[in-house]
């Protein structure tokens, strides 16, 4: 197991340069000459050479991307910000907190809500309640995120008073981005686990277990559901993927100080270094996430595991 | 026609009509899909026939007028300089349909032949086009857009080109693996073996068999390029207002929202309706298209 987890940890490292490698390419082809915007408008001819030089830009392309490669290896450093001319890995640092907060309570509703509205549905599958949590789910995944945010803080802010609209200090500050956010999560589980959990019910093991006479209960959640978990675990986990990403919209409609509007913000102001060390590090966050749900897969069904230790064997 | 190919001779014989026509009948038979069709045939059309429905024209700034409530002369409203929002929403499902279906042709043609090329030479051609995809994949998508936004510039082509090219992976996917499975059928060794080129053998009878999947993926592709466009003209990088783009006129409407919240509301009801239209009828293809529920 232990070995499986380091395998793929190895895998990801040439999957995170040539990431790098795109990125860094895409930052060459941004217009405008990073040391004169870093020199300032009006800065001398003579002293932006000299900036020039000593920021390596007068180097080869290719020296100077094994340099940035080198600076995120060694010292995790992503460029110095256009903006504020401070490192760009201590913005998204200090940025990433508010992300993170934001997209666990966004997975935390979805979920919540979720997974039980899904099990529902596949038990009774066809009712008057499955077809409506069907539809309701049809139309979570179809709401803008942008738009069902400002209609919450429509609804709970100015109208009913009851939760802020912005801001991000105590939890309160975090139902409405975590619902607005969660909710096509929370949609997609529902979507997944009812048909996993349905796919399972079919199954000749689940009728033997209803002629043994175990209660209905117990056969929908130690037999059905622990056999449908896979699909589920992998929505959640491309879910997390996406609610990392999708929180630029969420945050900017909150006025969330996370990585999402420090993305924004760069964008407006063409802090490139910014925009682009921040995508970088999203991915980073992406691929570990896929990882862990791999490693989830091998400890939920023990045909994975079986798997990896025959191609173990079979090289030894 | 090229569905024939999906059924055995015989069977098709029996049942006296095509793929085509039984799968559209059994896509009628669900209602939550047909009502995503006429959705989308009134979006279509109001958008094809915009400058004719509106009643006002989109960028027509009239300040008298300026918030005024949805009423009998602006059924939508009209937002800060008067301008009708109805008017404006009309020519916004032109650029939102636009986007959307541009954004997809482009994921297609350019994931499908990568697909196509990596499936049917294998080899090395394979492993460098799929790493490659493997890299695009391990970019969130709306990210991937807005880096290549943020490096091309924003305009109608780029927007379009970003998303798109954040949607490619999926279809090289699939045109890959089933490439995979035909490659080495006998009617495709006999197409080799008559001195068909390898253009014509993919393009001709290897490509049609992943017709259904792509089809299913394209048409909720194009939802998500819709959501993708919209929600980068909503945070400032697609299209810029005065553009009447869905994403963008909801980015103004954001400042209006304490007191004048039908500035935001039919921006965002369209996008919602346009982008639940497209998913159920994604999610009724697939149904009709699977193999395993025809009866």
């Amino acid at each position: 197991m232990i070995r499986y987890v380091l395998k793929r940890i190895l895998a990801l490292i040439p999957i995170f340069v040539a990431v790098s490698f795109v990125i860094f390419s895409l930052l060459q082809l941004t217009p405008g000459d990073p040391a004169s915007i870093v020199a300032g408008t009006g800065a001398p001819k003579e002293a932006v050479e000299q900036l020039r030089e000593e920021m390596g830009l007068n180097d080869p392309f290719l020296v100077r991307y094994f340099n940035y490669l080198k600076g995120i290896v060694t010292k995790f450093d992503l460029g110095t910000s256009y903006e504020t001319k401070t490192p760009v890995t201590e913005r998204i640092l200090t940025a990433f907190p508010a992300t993170l907060r934001l997209a666990l309570a966004s997975i935390l509703f979805a979920i919540v809500v979720g997974l039980p509205i899904g099990i529902i549905s596949a038990t009774k599958q066809y009712s008057v309640l499955d077809n409506t949590f069907m539809v309701i789910a049809l139309i979570g995944i179809s709401l803008p995120v942008f738009w069902s945010g400002l209609m919450l803080i429509l609804l709970f802010s100015v109208k009913l008073r009851w939760l802020p609209s912005s801001g991000f200090s105590t939890i309160r500050h975090l139902i409405l981005p975590g619902i607005t956010l969660g909710a096509q999560s929370a949609a997609m589980i529902t979507r997944m686990t009812r048909s996993s959990m349905l796919d399972v019910i079919r199954q000749d093991y689940i009728r033997t277990v209803r002629a043994k006479g175990l209660p209905e209960l117990g056969i929908t959640f130690s037999h059905v559901l622990r056999n449908a978990l896979i699909p589920i675990v992998t929505v959640i986990g491309l879910q997390f993927g996406q609610l990392i990403g999708g929180a630029v919209l969420t945050e900017t409609i909150f006025s969330i100080p996370g990585i999402g509007r420090l993305m924004v913000q760069a964008l407006k102001t063409r802090d490139y270094p910014v925009i682009l060390g921040s995508v970088l590090f999203i991915s980073l966050l992406f691929c570990l996430t896929n990882l862990v749900i791999d490693v989830v897969y091998a400890y939920l069904d023990p045909k994975i595991k079986a798997q990896y230790s025959r191609e173990r064997g079979k090289k030894a | 026609m090229i569905a024939a190919m999906f059924l055995p001779q015989k069977r098709q014989e029996e049942k006296k009509y095509s793929f085509t026509r039984d799968t559209l009948k059994r896509l009628s038979r669900n209602r939550l899909a047909m009502a995503g069709v006429v959705i989308l045939a009134i979006l279509i059309l109001g958008a094809v026939f915009a400058p004719w429905i509106a009643p006002y024209d989109y960028a027509e700034q009239n300040i008298e007028e300026a918030y005024m409530s949805p009423c009998l002369k602006h059924p939508f409203g009209t937002d800060e300089f008067g301008r009708d929002i109805f008017s404006r929403i009309l020519l916004g499902a032109r650029l939102s349909l636009v986007i959307g279906f541009i954004a997809v042709a482009i994921a297609i043609v350019v994931g499908g032949l990568l697909g196509a090329v990596a499936g049917y030479f294998q080899k090395a051609v394979d492993n460098v086009i799929m790493r490659f995809i493997d890299i695009l994949m391990s970019i969130p998508q709306l990210l991937l857009a807005i880096a290549i936004t943020a490096t091309l510039g924003s305009s109608l082509i780029n927007l379009m080109i970003a998303v798109g090219v954040a949607a490619i992976p999926g279809y090289s996917r699939i045109v890959r693996a089933s490439v995979l499975s035909v490659r080495d059928q006998e009617f495709v060794e006999a197409a080799r073996a008559v001195g068909t080129s390898d253009f014509k053998i993919i393009m001709k009878h290897i490509l049609p068999n992943c017709l259904a999947p792509i089809i299913v993926k394209a048409t909720l592709d194009v939802a998500i390029c819709i959501l993708s466009a919209a929600g980068m003209s909503f945070i400032g990088i697609g299209l810029q207002p005065p553009s009447p783009e869905w994403g963008a006129m909801l980015a103004d409407a954001r400042y209006y929202i304490r007191d004048f919240s039908y500035m935001a509301l039919f921006p965002g009801l369209c996008i919602a309706l346009t982008i639940f239209s497209l998913n159920v009828l994604g999610d009724g293809l697939r149904d009709a298209l699977d193999p395993k529920l025809r009866d």
